[in-house]
């Protein structure tokens, strides 16, 4: 950290310009790429992204110089063709939106390769610096720059704002919103342009190839976060602006090292972390729920060997043996072990030398199992009408499953019954 | 024209006829973008293999390299299947994460590698004449004939691979219930996408791809209701818009790939057009 | 059923078979058996797993548990004996294939991918497009045919596989009447020749007249049987009449969380097993 406040003390201003650049630029992404990643027209971004290169290169060499507003403005026009098009062939032809989009995205971006490649060709070529456009060049913003593309970002996360509730009506349920009155066409042409607007001025940080990365990366992180739609895109706008900033100072202590590829790689790193990591909805967060429900099952099932070895046994025992419950049902030895000592954590199971005791609650424990069991397997023969010799496979799931609701309401259905289908007895709390 | 100028256009015609074949497929199984993705995803195989081989040649780590756009499609799986991110975004961050990683490695390594950014995006066919290798006493361009050597794969996977090719486009599930192990076609067909794109990647670069694969065979799909005109088609397309681009690109001065791929856009549009004016006759 | 079929193998076994979509349980337990030679109807509302239960026979996705046995064999062994028809929704009809090539796809089968149709082959692919009315089609291009051929070329399709079981999914959906009379011709052809057929469908007004066998499912099976015996008003209107409240409630509970569908790998000793819990 001492060398990060280091760098941020001796930072003269003009790279003080590129950093506020770029994180503008990439939460302006980020905040509109949320409402395109919610319609699934992330790759839409992305072929919007390569589709403005041919547009910027026509408005240079009509212009003849590198001017930021005049160079937007080409942007924004090839951009709008790219989205109308592609929709038009989508709709209008057998192709599919998916080809229509890898038509379009490849064929701009040719044309655009093909006429900077003319720029550079021609006498004012070199001075252009348009092959900027293809990676971006933070490093190059100048203070002009910032104002321009710097304000547009303001702008544009200002716009977000202002139509919140539209877009993101728009995104979630396009047919309510015109139910409700909502102009949709106009507020679909007002997205796709604040989109095509964010990709224009977000390529000078990244380049066009990167693009769909600023658009797309920080609401996939953002999405495994959160479910609800505001948490989602500040999340997304800090994702976006840390990897700005990370990438920056990146490229600051390696300076051959282009600034775009290192935000995108910052960002796609906390991205893959998010989906990965995160709690509740990451992949580890969720084999680690499904870990505890085994477990959970498994000490269920412990608990239910138990009282059936109570319930089949004609002397009763106070002490079982291990050797008992494998008699009733085949736990693995240490899983059954480990299970015994949870249970014995959770005051449910009593303990002495290798011998067992249900405690109180864990007896009322066992028994809410067995019940749901019985009632479960009460309920399968006589609403689904199952045989009774298919239905114990399904019920030894559904037993760890049932929530109490669930439980009232088949009780009430089913009436309070005394046996099951197999003509065991179904235990109640206050049966003893 | 000169014997350099047949040889650019040659091989340029070769890569495209390989891609349009290919890409017939990728648009017919609407798999486009999976290809777009799997074109920049290739990008640090290939600088690896590089980087490991110090050479540009050595084709067992080139087609190692293709492995990586296997990897980049087992990673959008990875992530649609096990982390439940939503498919188009699961494209859209895989790729652009393996190719930021490419950039950043040739950037790393720009003394060792022999590779640009601008060779990354629109490939260096015009040195094609200058790269030769010697057969006896005739000399050939390396590129040419590794896209004749490409397109004779290409070729032979086609006509051993076209009956398990269609009714995988047409009717996966069909196929399935035939018991014909899907999974292994569809690994194989991303396997050739893969191959074609690292082997192209030199000569048109890594993004043009994507509009040599998908804008002939989207045309010839345009035109014609049978598998295999729609196939030879896209690549009498592709052909002609190596031998187009060539021509535009010495009259503008400018990419030759680029150039390419504008033809075959120019094409692809005059063939919306037409299709649209034209009156539907049944 | 006649006496002669009763020693027979069921065509198609389903037991205790248990389905799940995007870890929404679909298929709760289905238990039943079809004889062979049998006309079959699956009848059942909107999103009551008629094609879930379908794909789940053809092992196009994987059950949750239970199993199913063709002719008393697992499918793969009886592969050829089967034929598939899919929705006509599912694939893509501007697809570059004539009519010929559709049909031809029914003699597909691994051993021949890489080599050409032989003359036995391309007989049967012709003698199927007769019975169905499309030989004079047979060039034409898919794209170019009305609903009701396009479910001709599928059923032709099926009869060029020269199968003894035939599973058909909505293969009445969207067509014209004459195509109707088609397929039902076909079909009962088929019956007489003692092959069994399996269709979805989802219109109980003509169920009772196209089929003998009906299986009658709402998530759950309702009943299965000659059609006389499960076409009672209580059957119907326990299978029309609405979800069982505590089951969606059970699978909402189950898609939500990251429990297992059903348990993994459990297995009582013996004696302790048989539902005697």
């Amino acid at each position: 950290m001492a060398s990060l406040s280091n760098y941020i003390s001796i930072l003269d201003p003009s790279l003080l310009v590129v950093m506020a650049g770029t994180v503008l630029l990439s939460i302006s992404a980020s905040l509109v790429g949320t409402f395109a990643f919610l319609q699934k027209r992330s790759l839409v971004g992305d072929a919007v992204a390569h589709a403005i290169l041919p547009g910027i290169a026509l408005a240079f060499i009509l212009k003849g110089e590198k001017d930021p507003l005049i160079l937007l403005f080409g942007a924004l026009i090839s951009g709008w063709i790219a989205i109308a098009l592609m929709d038009f062939i989508s709709t209008k032809t057998k192709l599919s939106s998916d080809t229509a989009i890898a038509t379009i995205l490849s064929v701009f971006f040719g044309f655009g390769i093909l006429l900077l490649t003319y720029i550079q060709g021609q006498a004012n070529g070199n001075q252009a610096g348009l092959d900027q456009f293809l990676f971006g060049k933070a490093a190059a913003m100048r203070q002009s720059d910032l104002w321009v593309y710097g304000g547009l970002a303001l702008v544009l996360i200002l716009a977000v704002f202002l139509f919140f509730k539209e877009f993101s009506l728009l995104s979630f349920n396009p047919d309510f919103a015109q139910s409700l009155g909502l102009p949709v066409k106009t507020l679909r042409f007002i997205l796709n342009t604040l989109m095509v607007l964010a990709i224009a001025v977000g390529i000078q940080a990244v380049g066009v190839v990167l693009m769909a990365a600023l658009l797309i990366t920080p609401s996939a992180a953002a999405r495994s976060w959160t479910d609800s739609l505001k948490p989602m895109m500040l999340i997304a706008a800090m994702m976006a602006a840390l990897s700005s900033f990370a990438g920056s100072y990146l490229s600051f202590i390696a300076p051959s090292m282009p600034t775009g590829p290192w935000i995108v790689m910052s960002l796609s790193l906390m991205a893959l972390a998010s989906l990965f990591f995160a709690p509740k909805r990451g992949m580890l967060a969720r084999l680690l729920q499904q870990k505890k429900h085994q477990r959970k099952i498994r000490n269920e099932n412990i608990l239910k060997a138990i009282y059936h070895f109570s319930e089949r046994s004609d002397q009763q025992k106070d002490w079982l043996r291990i050797e008992d419950i494998q008699g009733i049902r085949a736990f693995k030895n240490d899983s059954l072990k480990e299970g015994l000592k949870q249970l014995n954590r959770k005051g449910l199971l009593l303990l002495k030398s290798h011998q067992l005791q249900l405690s109180k609650r864990g007896e009322q424990e066992a028994m809410r199992i067995v019940r749901l069991h019985r009632l479960w397997e009460m309920y399968l023969t006589q609403r689904l009408r199952l045989k009774s010799d298919h239905i114990h496979p399904n019920a030894e799931t559904m037993e760890h499953i049932i929530s109490p609701e669930i439980e009232a309401q088949l009780l009430r259905e089913l009436d309070y019954p005394d046996l099951d289908p197999h003509q065991s007895p179904i235990p109640y709390e206050n049966d003893n | 024209m000169t014997i350099e100028a047949w040889y650019i256009i040659i091989t340029g015609a070769l890569i495209a006829a390989s891609t349009a074949i290919l890409g017939s497929f990728l648009v017919l199984r609407k798999m486009a973008m999976l290809g777009d993705a799997i074109s920049h995803a290739v990008l640090p195989g290939i600088v690896v293999a590089f980087l490991l081989s110090g050479e540009r040649d050595s084709t067992l780590l080139l087609i190692g390299a293709a492995f990586s756009g296997l990897l980049a499609s087992l990673l959008i799986e990875l992530l649609h299947r096990k982390a439940r991110l939503q498919e188009d975004a699961s494209i859209g961050v895989s790729f652009t994460w393996l190719f930021a990683m490419g950039v950043l490695l040739i950037s790393a390594y720009t003394g060792q590698v022999d590779l640009d950014q601008e060779c990354v995006l629109y490939g260096e066919i015009a040195y094609v004449p200058l790269d030769l290798m010697a057969f006896g006493n005739t000399y050939l361009p390396r590129p040419l004939l590794v896209a004749a050597l490409l397109f004779l794969i290409v070729l032979l996977y086609l006509l051993f691979s076209f009956k398990g090719l269609k009714l995988m486009s047409f009717n996966p599930d069909f196929a399935q219930s035939l018991g014909i192990r899907t999974q292994v076609w569809h690994f194989t067909f991303m396997a050739m996408v893969s191959l074609t794109t690292v082997l192209a990647f030199e000569i048109v670069g890594a993004i043009l791809i994507v509009a040599l694969l998908v804008v002939p065979a989207a045309t010839a799909f345009l035109w014609t209701r049978a598998l295999i005109p729609m196939i030879v088609l896209a690549v009498f397309i592709g052909v002609l818009s190596s031998f187009g681009g060539y021509g535009l690109a010495s009259v503008l001065k400018g990419s030759i790939a680029g150039a390419m791929v504008s033809v075959a856009g120019l094409l692809f549009f005059s063939s919306l057009l037409i299709k649209l004016l034209t009156p539907k006759k049944n | 059923m006649k006496n002669k079929d009763i020693n027979k193998v069921p065509s198609l076994e389903v037991h205790n078979l248990a389905a799940s979509y995007n870890r929404m349980p679909v298929l709760w337990d289905i238990d039943f058996q079809i004889p062979q030679g049998v006309l079959t109807g699956i009848v059942g509302p909107n999103g009551s797993g008629k094609t879930t239960l379908l794909r789940n026979i053809m092992g196009l996705m994987k059950a949750d548990s239970g199993y199913v046995k063709i002719f008393g064999e697992d499918l793969n062994k009886v592969r050829e004996r089967v034929s598939y028809v899919p929705q006509r929704e599912s694939v893509d009809w501007t697809f570059p294939a004539s009519v010929r090539e559709v049909v031809e796809m029914g003699r597909y089968r691994n051993a021949n991918l890489m080599r050409r149709l032989s003359k036995t082959d391309k007989e049967k692919v012709n003698i199927a497009l007769e019975k169905v009315g499309m030989l004079e089609y047979a060039n034409r291009q898919i794209s170019q045919l009305s609903g009701g051929q396009q479910q001709r070329v599928f059923l032709a399709r099926s009869l060029a596989q020269d199968a003894d079981l035939y599973l058909m999914d909505e293969p009445f959906v969207g067509v014209d009447a004459a195509t109707e009379e088609a397929i039902l011709e076909v079909l009962s052809e088929l019956r007489n020749e003692g092959k069994t057929v399996v269709i979805v469908h989802h219109d109980l007004q003509t169920a009772y007249q196209y089929f003998n066998w009906i299986i009658l499912l709402n998530t759950r099976l309702v009943a299965a049987g000659p059609k006389e015996e499960v076409f009672l008003q209580e059957n119907l209107r326990e299978a029309y009449g609405g979800r069982l409240t505590i089951l969606s409630k059970l699978s909402n509970l189950i898609a939500k969380s990251e429990f297992p569908v059903r348990e993994k790998g459990f297995k009582e000793t013996e004696g302790s097993g048989d539902g005697q819990s």
